[in-house]
């Protein structure tokens, strides 16, 4: 396991992160997988307050539960602002 | 399924199957490219709609068959089976693939699944617009070039593309098969990759039926379904030691499941796809969109939940407010033609027993279910608009935690607050739960939700024994309703439907502006449902019980000779226990298997005295104890025949529909039984 990565859960609005892993159960992770929470994909969080989290990958955005984004392990990166 | 489909498509006829993610514009395309010559009914076995079109292009019959949306064809539910299925084994010629392309990514992933099976596709490239204005820049060219097949962009809502899409599939719906795309999964996969393929390819049972390469990804990604499949063609102890073998080798060597691994491979290559095609990523930061913006505010801790009532208190008043005096105008319509038709039957003779098969029980019959309709139909209409304008997904994120105490996901409050309008709508709308358990809970549940035919019982029952509490002892109902659904819910999930419920993960698509013709097409394909299947069971039921009342010939329509009123003798005493074993009230609960608001009337026919004078007979008959037993027994046994048949085609299965009509009737004896008994127990 990579030692920098972090729960998705714990990452605050406005933060980016790069998948890592996903722990739990198979099913889960397939599901998860076929949103297109694969590892090495970008989100960013857009809501986090202790309810389902809303994220954005890419133009998209998807609620994910608050059990399950402790099981996605993410590593915080900076993203350069628009222009 | 390679016979049926010899039968069934005409000679010449070009099948198109339309594959593509949720909200990826597969219904836009759709709807544009077929117009209002649909057709829907539902796969075989399965719950699953399917939505197949007619189109006549330069000459050319096609028919487009459509498929559930998913996100990828692994066997993870139904739809995805469902879908998977029809391209391996339903030979569409051509298979169009709609393709957010402002999201091209996640879209991709089943684009390459199904050019590993070796699917002839066209990419439909919608919502260009969309990625142009998030500065998106595809390379259409270079991407067709690399994955090899056509690729048209399109604007579904707009109707820009569909013809060159349409033109584009016949094309390569000629050019016959096309090679499987090889992705390279790293060389200790594709050494493992090759053992199996190489076994597969020396049986020639499995060799004829699957892409041998495409059959021992599937075994490695574990695949059960095509496992299964497999185990069932032949007995090949050879390939299954080996799978078992490569599994374990794989996951020596990564530290994960071959699966985990093939699935980030394959992103791997779509994400190199992505970076020669695609010019310009746009930062996050320039996407915060219009929609993120509403859904601040939508999704909000505190706006949240009364945004979210307030949209389904409008939907409830649409429905009703606007439906109500529709049924006043079809309940006269019907009234008109009964008369009409009786007094023109008994012009031309005919004899009294045959003009009231007519009038009462056919035409009364079925006019007692259509009136169901424009409720239906405003009532699709609302679903319609919330569903294509995305706020459906946002309802379902902010019930979420709530119907979690149900054990059910957040969008199956919907269906259950709609029974309270009516029962039939209610458990329709259970079809948009994805997962299947869940679904069938929210089917065997909906009942409970007290509908509006119900109120009228409660009314007159109330106001005739609980002068100065009738509101209370009414939503006393109501609530004792929803607390059995919790509960039976619980129950049914513990028992009858194991399994987790589908999580949380669920995309929100971005707020759009429906189309008018995108609502009515939705609305007009589930209401007509409603009218042809539920119709014909309704129907059947309707002439029986009407010639229940009329025979043995001769007999009093609905009196205690007749063999309805020998049926009610016969089954009084298992109601005396809860409280009301007389033959009119086993009767009246019979007839309100039609509509529970018949119980009113026909306890008025079957005490003589019609409606109005009702209240005084109850009174010396009936005690309040018994009364509102009698009321929790309305509330709860069998739903009515326009409910049953609403279950039946929701199930799809006589077994669940059966289950659903005793359980209920097995519950609502006990309640009142608890109701009465308790009562005289208390001393009431």
């Amino acid at each position: 396991m990579n030692k920098t990565a972090i729960p998705l859960a714990f990452l605050q609005i406005g933060q980016n992160a790069v998948i890592k892993e996903i722990i739990g159960g198979r099913c889960l992770k397939r599901r998860l997988k076929e949103m297109g929470l694969a590892k090495g994909m970008t989100v960013k969080i857009l809501k986090n307050d202790h309810g389902p989290l809303i994220l954005a990958l890419g133009n998209s955005r998807i609620a994910l539960g608050f059990g399950m984004a402790r099981k996605v392990l993410v590593e915080k990166i900076e993203v350069p602002k628009a222009k | 399924m390679e016979i049926a489909r010899k039968v069934d498509s005409k000679q010449g006829e070009i099948v198109v199957a339309l594959a593509g993610n949720p909200n990826s514009g597969k219904t836009s395309i759709f709807n544009e490219i077929t117009g209002a010559r649909q057709h829907v009914g539902n796969w075989p076995g399965v719950t699953v709609e399917k939505k197949e079109g007619f189109l006549t292009y330069q000459g050319s019959e096609i028919r487009v068959v459509d498929l559930p949306g998913t996100y990828s064809l692994g066997a993870y539910s139904e739809d995805e089976v469902v879908a998977r299925d029809y391209i391996l084994f339903g030979n569409p010629d051509v298979v169009i693939n709609t393709v957010d392309a402002s999201n091209l990514e996640r879209n991709l992933y089943l684009t390459t699944q199904l050019l590993e099976m070796g699917a002839s596709i066209v990419l439909a490239l919608n919502m260009y617009d969309e990625a142009k204005k998030n500065r998106v820049e595809i390379d259409v060219d270079k991407l067709s070039k690399i994955l090899g097949v056509p690729i048209v962009p399109t604007v579904a809502t707009k109707g820009e593309g569909i013809k060159k899409l349409i033109a584009e599939a016949i094309e390569t719906s000629k050019k016959g098969k096309r090679k499987p795309l090889k992705i390279d999964y790293g060389k200790e996969i594709e050494e493992e990759i090759k053992k199996i393929q190489s076994l597969i390819e020396t049986d020639s049972i499995l060799k004829e039926k699957f892409q041998p390469r495409w059959l021992a990804v599937k075994l490695l990604e574990e695949d059960e379904q095509i496992l299964r499949e497999v185990e069932k063609l032949v007995h090949n102890e050879n390939l299954l030691n080996q799978v078992q073998n490569s599994l374990k080798h794989i996951e020596e060597i990564f530290g994960e499941e071959a699966e985990t691994v093939i699935a980030d491979r394959r992103y791997g290559y779509i994400s190199g796809l992505v970076r020669e095609a695609v010019k310009k990523h746009p930062t996050f930061e320039e996407r915060i969109s219009v929609s993120d913006k509403i859904d601040r505010i939508v999704t909000n801790r505190y706006l949240g939940l009364p945004i979210f009532f307030l949209a389904m208190w409008m939907v409830f008043k649409f429905t009703f407010v606007l439906g109500d005096p529709m049924i006043g105008w079809i309940e006269s319509l019907f009234e008109y033609l009964a008369g009409l038709t009786g007094r023109w039957l008994m012009a031309a003779g005919v004899s009294e027993l045959a003009i009231s098969l007519v009038t009462d029980g056919i035409i009364g019959g079925v006019g007692s279910v259509l009136v169901f309709i424009p409720n239906i139909f405003l009532l699709f209409f609302a679903i319609s608009v919330l569903e294509d304008s995305g706020y459906m997904a946002r309802a379902a994120y902010v019930m979420d935690r709530i119907m979690q105490a149900f054990g059910l996901p957040g969008k199956a409050f919907i269906p259950l607050l709609i029974g309270f309008g009516c029962n039939v709508p209610g458990v329709m709308a259970t079809r948009t739960l994805e997962n299947k358990n869940d679904r069938m809970i929210s089917v065997l549940i909906n009942p409970l939700m007290s509908c509006g035919a119900r109120l009228p019982v409660y009314v007159l029952f109330a106001s005739a024994f609980f002068p100065a509490n009738e509101g209370t002892v009414i939503f006393s109902l109501y609530i004792l309703g929803m607390v059995l659904a919790v509960i039976m819910a619980k129950v049914f999930k513990k028992f009858l439907f194991k399994g987790q419920s589908a999580p949380l993960v669920m995309e929100l698509p971005p707020y759009r502006i429906p189309t008018l013709k995108g609502i009515f097409i939705h609305m007009w394909e589930r209401g007509s449902a409603f009218i042809k299947k539920a119709g014909t069971i309704i129907f059947g039921v309707v002439v029986i019980v009407w010639a229940l009342s009329n025979l043995p010939v001769g007999v009093e329509y609905a009196s205690q000779q007749s063999i309805i009123g020998r049926i009610g003798s016969f089954l009084a005493p298992i109601f005396r226990p809860v409280g009301f074993g007389t033959w009119e009230a086993a009767a009246s609960l019979m007839f309100g298997l039609l509509a529970k608001e018949v119980i009113v009337g026909t306890l008025g026919v079957l005490y003589g005295v019609g409606e109005e004078g009702l209240t005084a007979v109850l009174g010396s008959q009936w005690t309040a104890l018994s009364a509102y037993s009698f009321m929790v027994m309305t509330l709860i046994y069998i739903p009515c025949v326009a409910v049953i048949g609403a279950i039946k085609r929701e199930t799809n299965s006589w077994k669940w529909t059966f289950f659903a009509v005793g359980y209920s009737l097995v519950l609502g004896w006990i309640m009142s039984f608890i109701v009465y008994q308790g009562g005289r127990l208390l001393g009431l």
